[in-house]
């Protein structure tokens, strides 16, 4: 399969949408070129499982870009990015689903939402890493002007937030790609990461060029301290928005701390190994306690995120077979979950106009398909066995019991008690918001799920099953790609 | 004589269109609006031959050189005065004094030109003057304005300034090495103190120009108080044929000096970008506004400079290209704006999507540009002058330029919630937007989406060199 498919398919329903002669057909095309990439990228998910690679990047091919900074289109994938590929392609027609409603300028929403996608299929096939940070700045001013035009709230305030703090760290990636290519001997410097990862870079210069990456990435990825951006820009995007920063957009972050600084400063990932495991530590058991003081759904959702999300870098820290793989594990969960717990807060929005779990209550008796919806991604959420979140974090706290030393034992108990916090707290959001006697009379009146309503969650409940249930498939996809990190990180040694 | 027309064809066609268009205002027979067309045509003709039919050579013992860059470089300025009299035809039309701002204009591109291919110090001091001077007498140009009268004052006092400061370095330079050739000076300058001197003397003479700050101050206030069109050749013409310039004559004269003016450039480079940036925080008018980005771009382009190797050189021309393109789209719409309504204010913007959607999208385009967002042109502008910068292994330069691109953005994104995000609190009312406005435009958001993506435009300029 040519990966280019993968970017250009996106390019084409933008431009579909944005010349679509009436704003009802935006949707159309929008929801078209969704589908048709989610089954490309099955397709592309049952070629990879097919296919005998003798090198770790399948479907790669190499396009000339910018030969004088020896910046080419290098495309490729492994397991990892076919995982992410797929958790993308996922979350788009979810997205573009619950959206098929939009009043306000749809053709310009549904086109922001099909860039935003483009940049994030695009990041995930780059192996060249101009590209790929050509990419991930892509996707920052859709988020923005997401958040800014469609948003509710301080709705200009966190688009800024947004937009600043992820720029800034663009900005740092930047230097170190910079840097990296500025790091290999003289006259053979490169951009692409498969040539980078064959040259030995000195430990000390590893040092230097690993924080500032892995910091860059880690902005993305709501890493602690530099979380900030998630609660206000998922709070006050618009549904499909929350599903895609969530869902994509994080992962962006993950897969980038993964991919380039880890992958490819394993000497750096080392020597900075502990203070990503402490910084985790402290973004899964802030982000937790932080959530259970919140009274807003969508600000659960949010804080909860942050506390996930600690779990990937965590898993990342620990710089295991086990914990990494869980690390990639978690990324697809928390975007499926996450995103599924978006959309379904976003229907009970419509409908009661609040998002204040203390104003709610009873909404099991009036909306049974979006209650039922909740609890399952609620549930997800706590990591209850069967679903996608229990497998995610019991993989990554079986890769961090792996290490022995008392401080890694420490901390893995200390992260695996989030997870009675986590219980508390969306027990007691879902609980209030689904359980008990009609809040308001008024109720009565709603109407349950509609057809795209239900279609969107019905995606991500299959996903989050298919994990959650038979999660070997998943394990063997992305599993001898972790193994080929940790053979470099091993042999760097 | 045949050589000569050769390689002085750009400079031929600007004086012959010069001259044409005197004869023409000897008898007064045409209105504006027939002109106009005609005047734009004319440049588009010298801008296609300059750009297709390159010489290369040099003549009166190196005095005047020319070569593929140069000529290249040339284009790009006759493509920006092209632009320019596409964008502001509202503006141009209306004015009592068409030819003469026109013949201005031009008297200033070629100045220009001789600067770009000037090979002699005296040639490049009078060439200079020759392209600074009569952009004073266009700042003038709203005549019942105070604040043109003004900006004018501004221009032409500060500049006779930097002439002056010029005019002394190169006295001492040519006390201590006997020659004004260029070709001559490279082997007779050394880190004496007194060359030193002579050089910094220079140095802030372009940095005047550059409007480098310590040397900025008089670059808000004549933004502000020229026409439009005045601007917008400021910012971009000029400011590209000085960086050209500047490139090629630290490049080639003062390499024996090269360690001098790194550090000079990398503490230059910072100020500009920072007080570029800080500045342009708090402007609401959006000439003003425009202003402090450009001298923040400016910031950027020294950094570009430091790399003192063949990729300086193509990442300069490249981003001035660019640049050129979004400044000039900004510069269309805010002018497209204020001729309708009178209107310059980046508040007065606000709600604009909902009456305008087309115009918020190429200044939201130009703007993210300019900030260096991709898939516009600007990313690849910036990571490129970033890119040279690096290669001399100063990662804190790197650092700092790179924070200063999330400060940027922070002012750009202004504009854009003002006119997508805010509502609007008084109608601006209906704008006007003539054919040749909307061509401009879209040739400009042409050149800001392609001339990224498309990399044969960098590639081409990496091969002049």
């Amino acid at each position: 399969m040519n990966l280019l498919i993968l970017i250009t398919l996106p390019l084409l329903t933008a431009f579909a949408v944005l010349l679509s002669p009436k704003p009802q057909h935006a949707r159309v095309f929008s929801l078209a070129g969704a589908t048709l990439q989610l089954l490309i990228a099955v397709l592309l998910f049952l070629q990879y499982r097919a296919s005998v690679s003798n090198g770790p990047w399948a479907f790669e091919s190499m396009y000339d870009w910018y030969p004088s900074w020896h910046i080419g289109l290098h495309l490729g994938v492994d397991g990892i990015s076919v995982a992410m590929i797929l958790l993308t392609a996922f979350v788009v027609v979810a997205g573009v689903l619950v959206s098929w409603n939009v009043e306000k300028m749809p053709k310009e929403f549904h086109f922001l939402l099909i860039l935003l996608s483009l940049g994030a299929y695009g990041f995930f096939i780059s192996l060249d890493l101009f590209t790929l940070f050509f990419f991930l700045e892509l996707a920052v001013i859709p988020k923005y002007l997401l958040i800014g035009v469609w948003g509710s709230g301080k709705k200009e305030y966190s688009a800024n937030k947004l937009a600043l703090m992820l720029m800034a760290g663009s900005a740092l990636v930047l230097i170190g790609i910079l840097a990296l290519y500025y790091a290999q001997p003289a006259g053979a410097g490169s951009f692409d990461l498969t040539l980078i990862g064959k040259n030995n870079i000195p430990e000390s210069t590893q040092k230097v060029i690993f924080p500032l990456l892995f910091v860059g990435f880690g902005i993305f990825t709501a890493l602690f301290p530099f979380h900030t951006w998630v609660p206000d820009g998922h709070s006050s995007a618009p549904t499909a928005g929350s599903m895609f920063l969530a869902g994509i957009s994080m992962k962006l972050g993950g897969y980038g701390c993964l991919r380039v600084a880890t992958y490819l400063l394993p000497l750096g990932a080392t020597y900075y190994s502990n203070t990503i495991i402490v910084l985790a530590a402290i973004a899964i058991l802030y982000g937790a306690f932080a959530t259970m003081m919140q009274n807003d759904l969508k600000y659960i959702n949010a804080y909860s995120s942050v506390s996930h999300c600690g779990f990937v870098l965590l898993g990342i820290g620990m710089l295991t077979k086990t914990a990494i793989t869980g690390a990639v594990f978690q990324m697809v969960s928390h975007g499926l979950m996450t995103a599924l717990f978006f959309a379904v807060i976003g229907m009970v929005y419509e409908r009661t106009h609040t998002r204040l779990v203390a104003q709610m209550g009873g909404l099991m008796k009036v909306l049974p398909f979006i209650t039922t919806i909740m609890f399952i991604a609620g549930l997800c959420s706590l990591g209850l066995p069967g679903l996608s979140g229990f497998v995610a974090e019991m993989t990554v706290f079986m890769g961090s019991w792996e290490k022995v030393e008392t401080i890694y034992r420490v901390i893995t108990i200390a992260a695996g008690m989030s997870i009675v916090v986590t219980a508390v707290y969306i027990l007691r959001a879902v609980g209030q918001t689904a359980m008990g006697p009609l809040a308001h009379e008024e109720y009565k009146g709603y109407r349950d799920a509609s057809w795209n309503e239900k279609l969107a969650a019905i995606i991500l409940v299959l996903g989050i099953l298919a994990i959650g249930l038979a999660p070997f498939w998943l394990n063997d996809l992305v599993t001898p790609s972790t193994e080929l990190i940790m053979k470099k990180i091993l042999s760097s040694k | 004589m045949g050589i000569f027309l050769n390689y002085m064809k750009p400079e031929l066609m600007i004086s012959l269109i010069i001259f044409l268009l005197l004869i023409l205002k000897l008898g007064k027979g045409m209105t504006n609006a027939a002109l106009l067309p005609f005047i734009q045509v004319l440049i588009l003709i010298g801008f296609l031959i300059t750009l297709f039919l390159p010489a290369e050579g040099s003549l009166f013992h190196g005095m005047y050189r020319t070569g593929r860059l140069i000529g290249f470089q040339k284009a790009v300025l006759l493509l920006g005065v092209y632009l320019i009299s596409l964008l502001c035809s509202g503006w141009l039309k209306k004015s009592e004094h068409l030819t003469e701002f026109i013949v201005l204009m031009l008297s200033a591109l070629l100045g220009m030109f001789f600067l770009l291919s000037s090979g002699h110090l005296v040639m490049f001091f009078l060439s200079l003057e020759l392209a600074t001077i009569p952009v004073a007498a266009m700042s003038n140009f709203d005549l019942d304005k105070k604040a043109s009268s003004e900006a004018a004052m501004k221009m032409i006092l500060s500049s006779a300034f930097a002439s002056g400061i010029l005019l002394f370095g190169i006295s001492l330079i040519y006390g201590i090495t006997g020659t004004l050739y260029f070709d001559a000076l490279v082997s007779r300058i050394e880190a004496g103190p007194l060359q030193v001197m002579a050089f910094v003397f220079l140095f802030s003479a372009f940095a005047f120009k550059l409007s480098v700050v310590p040397f900025h101050l008089w670059t808000a206030d004549v933004y502000e108080g020229s026409p439009f069109p005045v601007t917008a050749f400021l910012s971009v013409v000029s400011k590209g044929a000085v960086a050209f310039t500047f490139v090629s004559v630290l490049y080639r004269v003062f390499q024996p000096l090269g360690e001098l003016w790194h550090i000079l450039l990398m503490i230059t480079a910072v100020s500009t970008l920072v007080i570029g940036n800080l500045f342009a925080l708090r402007q609401d008018n959006i000439k003003r506004f425009l202003a402090f980005s450009s001298i923040a771009q400016v910031g950027f382009i020294l950094v570009g400079i430091t790399a003192n190797d063949a990729s300086g050189t193509a990442s300069v021309t490249y981003f001035i290209l660019v640049y050129l393109f979004s400044n000039l789209a900004a510069f269309g719409v805010a002018s497209v704006i204020a001729d309708s309504t009178g209107r310059e204010n980046i508040s007065d913007y606000r709600g604009l999507y909902a009456s305008h959607p087309m115009l918020c999208w190429v200044m939201a385009l130009a703007l993210f540009s300019l900030a260096g967002i991709p898939p516009t042109a600007g990313f690849f502008g910036k990571v490129f002058l970033l890119g040279a910068g690096a290669s001399r292994g100063q990662l804190w330069l790197i650092v700092i330029a790179a924070l200063n691109m999330v400060i940027s953005l922070y002012y750009y994104l202004r504009v854009v919630r003002a006119m997508f995000m805010e509502k609007q609190l008084s109608p601006i009312g209906t704008i006007t937007q003539e054919l040749p406005v909307r061509f401009a435009l879209l040739l400009c958001v042409a050149g800001i989406l392609l001339t990224g993506l498309l990399s044969w435009i960098y590639e081409y300029i990496r091969l002049l060199i």
